[in-house]
C-alpha cells in the first residue's frame, strides 16, 4: 500500500478541535486578540475619542484637573504624572508630558509588527533552507547547513548588534532597492536572520525522515519533479511544524527587539516601540517607575500569551505522534 | 574518541576564523564608522587624517588590515580600541571573573531549582504544584530579563530597602571575591537571581518532561521488579537518564549566557565584566573590543556546546554505538 500523506486541512481541523478544548489556550488567544485591537484600531480611536495627545505629542507646561484641582502634568521639578484612572495619562506621562498609555498602544504596533513580520521572514526562510538542504543533500546540504552552524554560533545579541549597526549607518542597498537606515526592515531582517537556525535545524531534521517514505517515493515514480515535490509533498507535512515555531518565535522576536532597543541598536528611537519605551523610562526609573514597569508588563502579557497559545497548538498538532504512527 | 575530539576542535577553529571575518567585513562596510575620522578628535585637517590613517594601517588593503588585526589579538596580544585607545585584552581580562561569577552563580541556582521542581513536578503530575509550575516555566521565559533586573533593582535597594528583608541588598556593583567573600555574594545576589529566573521554569519544565518519558521504561520496571526501594530507583535508574537532555541544553544555555545574555544584565548592576565591556564598545562602534568580545562569545557557544555533545556521549553509552 502507497502511504499517503495527510490532508492537511483535516489535521488541522482536528488540532482547532481540541485547541477549543484547551482552557489556557482559550485565555490566551483572547487576550491576544484584545491586545492586537488595542493595539491596532484601538490606538487612533482612543486618542481621538478618549484623550486628544498623539504618541509623541509633548504637553511639559500642560495641566489636567483632577478632583476640581489642578495638576501640573509634569511638575516643576521634572517628575511627570503618575498612573490614575482618568481618560488622558492612565498610565501616567513621562518627562517630556508624552502619555504613557498612548505610547503603549503605538508602541505595541511597532512591536508586534517586527515581531510578527520578521518571524514570518525568519520561519520562511528556514522552510526554504530546512527543505532545500535535506532534499538536495550532498553539498547544498553541507553548504547550508555549514551557514547555519556560523549563525547558529554567533552570539545572538552580538550578531544582531553587529548586523544592526552596519544597517543603521547606511541603510541597506541591495540592486535598486534602498533601505533607508531609520526603516523598520532593519530591525525585522536582523532578528529574521538571527533566529533563522532554531527553526531551520529542525525542519531539515523532518524532512531527513520524510523524504525516506513511500508516498515521496511514489511521488517520484508518478513522474513529479523535485520542485513539485517539495511544494506539494514535503512542505504541507512540515507546515504544522512551522506553525508552531511561527508562534513561539514571534513572542521571541518580540522580546529581541525589546533587548536591542534597549541596547540602543533597535527600533530608531524617535519611533515608540515596547523596547523604545523601557530603555527611555529606565533613565528616571527612581522617579517615575511606572515609566519602566507598564510597558515592561505589555511585552510580558503579550509574550507569555504567545508562548502558551505556542505550547497548545504544539500539543493539539502534536507533529511527533503523528510521525510515530506513520513510522 | 580521539578523533572525534580533534574533529570538533578543528570545526571550532574554523567558525571562529569564519565569524571573524564576518565580524571585519560587516564592520569595514559601516561608512560612518570610519576611526580615522574619530581617532583625528575634533576639527582635524586633511593632513591629519591622512596621517592617522598611515599610522594605523587604514590605508593599506583590507585583507591586510584583517591579518594585522588578528596578529594584535593573537599573536602580540596588544590589541587597543579606537575609541580610547584602552588595550583590549587586559579590559576584557578584568571583566572574565566579574561575567564568570555572575553566570556559574547563576547557573548553580537555575540548575538546583529547575532539577528539584522538575523532579517534584513529575512526581506529582497533574496536581496544584505541577499546574503551577507550567505557568511559572512559560511566565519566565516571557520576561525581558534587563527589564526584570531594572525592576527588581529599583523596588528592592531603593522603594523596599528600609526593609529589614532588602536592606542588605546593595545598589549594584561588583566586590572581587578574594577581597570580601560575603561583600561578593551581596553584590551578586540580585544580577543572580535575575538570570536564574528566567531559566528555572524552563529547566523544570524540560526535566518533568524528560521524568515522564523515563518512568515508563522497561528497565525502570525492571529495576522496581528486582526488589529496589523507589527512592533508589529514582536516583540510580530513572534520574540518571532523566537529566541527559538537561545536560546538552545546560551547555547550549551557559555559552550563550557567558557570550551573549550577559551583555543585558551587566550595565543594569553596572557589575563591568565582560558584557558591559561589549555594551560600552557597541555604543561607541568600536571595532576592536568589538571583534576581541565576538569571538570570545563565539568561542563559549561552541566550546559549551562541544562539551555538551561529548558529556551526551560519555552519559548516554546508546549513543556511542550508533
Amino acid at each position: 500500500m502507497i502511504d499517503s500523506p495527510p490532508v492537511a486541512a483535516g489535521g488541522f481541523r482536528t488540532a482547532l478541535r481540541r485547541l477549543r478544548r484547551n482552557p489556557a489556550a482559550i485565555v490566551s488567544a483572547i487576550v491576544l486578540v484584545t491586545i492586537v485591537f488595542a493595539c491596532f484600531p484601538g490606538a487612533p480611536l482612543w486618542v481621538s475619542h478618549a484623550c486628544n495627545h498623539g504618541p509623541s505629542d509633548q504637553n511639559i507646561q500642560g495641566t489636567i484637573t483632577e478632583n476640581g484641582h489642578k495638576v501640573p502634568v509634569v511638575r516643576n521639578d521634572g517628575t511627570p504624572i503618575g498612573p490614575g484612572l482618568r481618560a488622558c495619562y492612565l498610565l501616567g506621562a513621562d518627562s517630556n508630558g508624552r502619555d504613557l498609555f498612548v505610547r503603549i498602544l503605538y508602541g505595541g504596533r511597532i512591536s508586534l509588527e517586527v515581531g510578527f513580520i520578521s518571524a514570518i521572514v525568519c520561519v520562511t526562510v528556514a522552510l526554504v533552507l530546512g527543505i532545500l538542504s535535506a532534499y538536495a543533500g550532498g553539498m547544498t546540504d553541507s553548504a547550508i547547513s555549514r551557514l547555519l552552524d556560523l549563525i547558529w554560533s554567533f552570539p545572538v545579541y552580538l550578531l544582531a548588534v553587529a548586523l544592526a549597526t552596519a544597517f543603521a549607518v547606511h541603510g541597506i542597498a541591495v540592486g535598486p532597492i534602498h533601505v533607508a537606515s531609520t526603516s523598520l526592515a532593519i530591525p525585522i531582517v536582523v532578528i529574521a536572520i538571527v533566529y533563522v537556525p532554531y527553526v531551520a535545524r529542525p525542519i531539515r531534521g523532518q524532512v531527513l525522515s520524510l523524504r525516506r517514505m513511500e508516498f515521496i517515493e511514489a511521488a517520484v515514480a508518478s513522474g513529479a519533479g523535485p520542485v513539485k515535490i517539495m511544494l506539494a509533498e514535503l512542505l504541507p507535512n512540515v507546515a504544522s511544524m512551522a506553525l508552531v515555531f511561527l508562534t513561539l518565535i514571534v513572542a521571541t522576536n518580540i522580546l529581541t527587539e525589546a533587548a536591542l532597543s534597549f541596547l540602543g541598536v533597535g527600533v530608531p528611537l524617535l519611533t515608540p516601540s515596547w523596547g523604545n519605551i523601557i530603555e527611555q523610562g529606565y533613565q528616571t526609573i527612581v522617579t517615575a517607575p511606572w515609566l519602566t514597569i507598564a510597558p515592561g508588563l505589555a511585552i510580558m502579557i503579550t509574550v507569555v500569551s504567545l508562548n502558551v497559545l505556542g505550547d497548545a497548538l504544539r500539543d493539539a498538532l502534536d507533529p511527533h505522534a503523528r510521525l510515530r504512527i506513520r513510522n | 574518541m580521539v578523533r572525534l575530539l580533534l574533529g570538533r576542535l578543528a570545526g571550532l577553529v574554523a567558525v571562529l576564523v569564519a565569524i571573524s571575518v564576518m565580524v571585519f567585513v560587516i564592520f569595514n562596510v559601516i561608512p560612518g564608522g570610519d576611526p580615522a575620522l574619530r581617532l583625528a578628535g575634533r576639527h582635524p585637517t586633511q593632513q591629519n587624517i591622512r596621517q592617522i590613517r598611515h599610522d594605523w594601517g587604514f590605508d593599506q588593503p583590507l585583507y591586510t588590515q584583517y591579518f594585522d588585526m588578528m596578529n594584535h589579538l593573537f599573536i602580540e596580544r596588544d590589541l587597543i580600541s579606537y575609541q580610547d585607545q584602552t588595550p583590549v585584552l587586559p579590559a576584557i581580562r578584568r571583566g572574565i571573573p566579574r561575567t564568570l561569577s555572575l553566570a556559574i552563580g547563576a547557573a548553580l541556582i537555575w540548575m538546583i531549582f529547575g532539577i528539584t521542581i522538575g523532579v517534584l513536578s513529575g512526581l506529582y503530575q497533574g496536581r496544584w504544584l505541577d499546574r503551577v509550575l507550567t505557568v511559572v516555566a512559560l511566565a519566565g521565559v516571557s520576561i525581558p530579563i534587563f527589564w526584570l533586573g531594572a525592576v527588581l533593582l529599583y523596588l528592592l535597594t531603593y522603594k523596599y530597602h528600609s526593609w529589614p528583608v532588602f536592606s542588605w541588598i546593595p545598589p549594584g556593583g561588583y566586590v572581587p571575591f578574594t577581597q570580601d567573600p560575603a561583600g561578593w555574594a551581596t553584590h551578586l545576589f540580585l544580577p543572580w537571581i535575575t538570570l536564574a529566573v528566567v531559566s528555572i521554569g524552563f529547566y523544570a519544565r524540560v526535566v518533568r518532561n524528560s521524568l515522564l518519558d523515563t518512568r515508563h521504561q522497561d528497565y525502570v520496571r525492571t529495576a522496581k521488579a528486582k526488589g529496589l526501594s523507589p527512592s533508589r530507583v529514582l536516583v540510580r535508574h530513572t534520574l540518571r537518564t532523566c537529566l541527559i537532555p538537561v545536560v546538552t541544553l545546560f551547555g547550549l544555555d551557559f555559552g550563550a549566557v557567558v557570550g551573549g545574555t550577559v551583555i543585558l544584565i551587566e550595565p543594569i548592576f553596572g557589575l563591568e565584566g565582560v558584557g558591559q565591556y561589549a555594551q560600552e564598545s557597541v555604543a561607541h562602534l568600536d571595532l576592536p573590543p568589538l571583534m576581541a568580545l565576538t569571538l570570545y562569545g563565539a568561542f563559549f557557544v561552541v566550546f559549551f556546546n562541544m562539551l555538551a555533545d561529548l558529556t551526551y556521549l560519555w552519559l548516554d553509552p546508546r549513543s556511542r554505538t550508533t
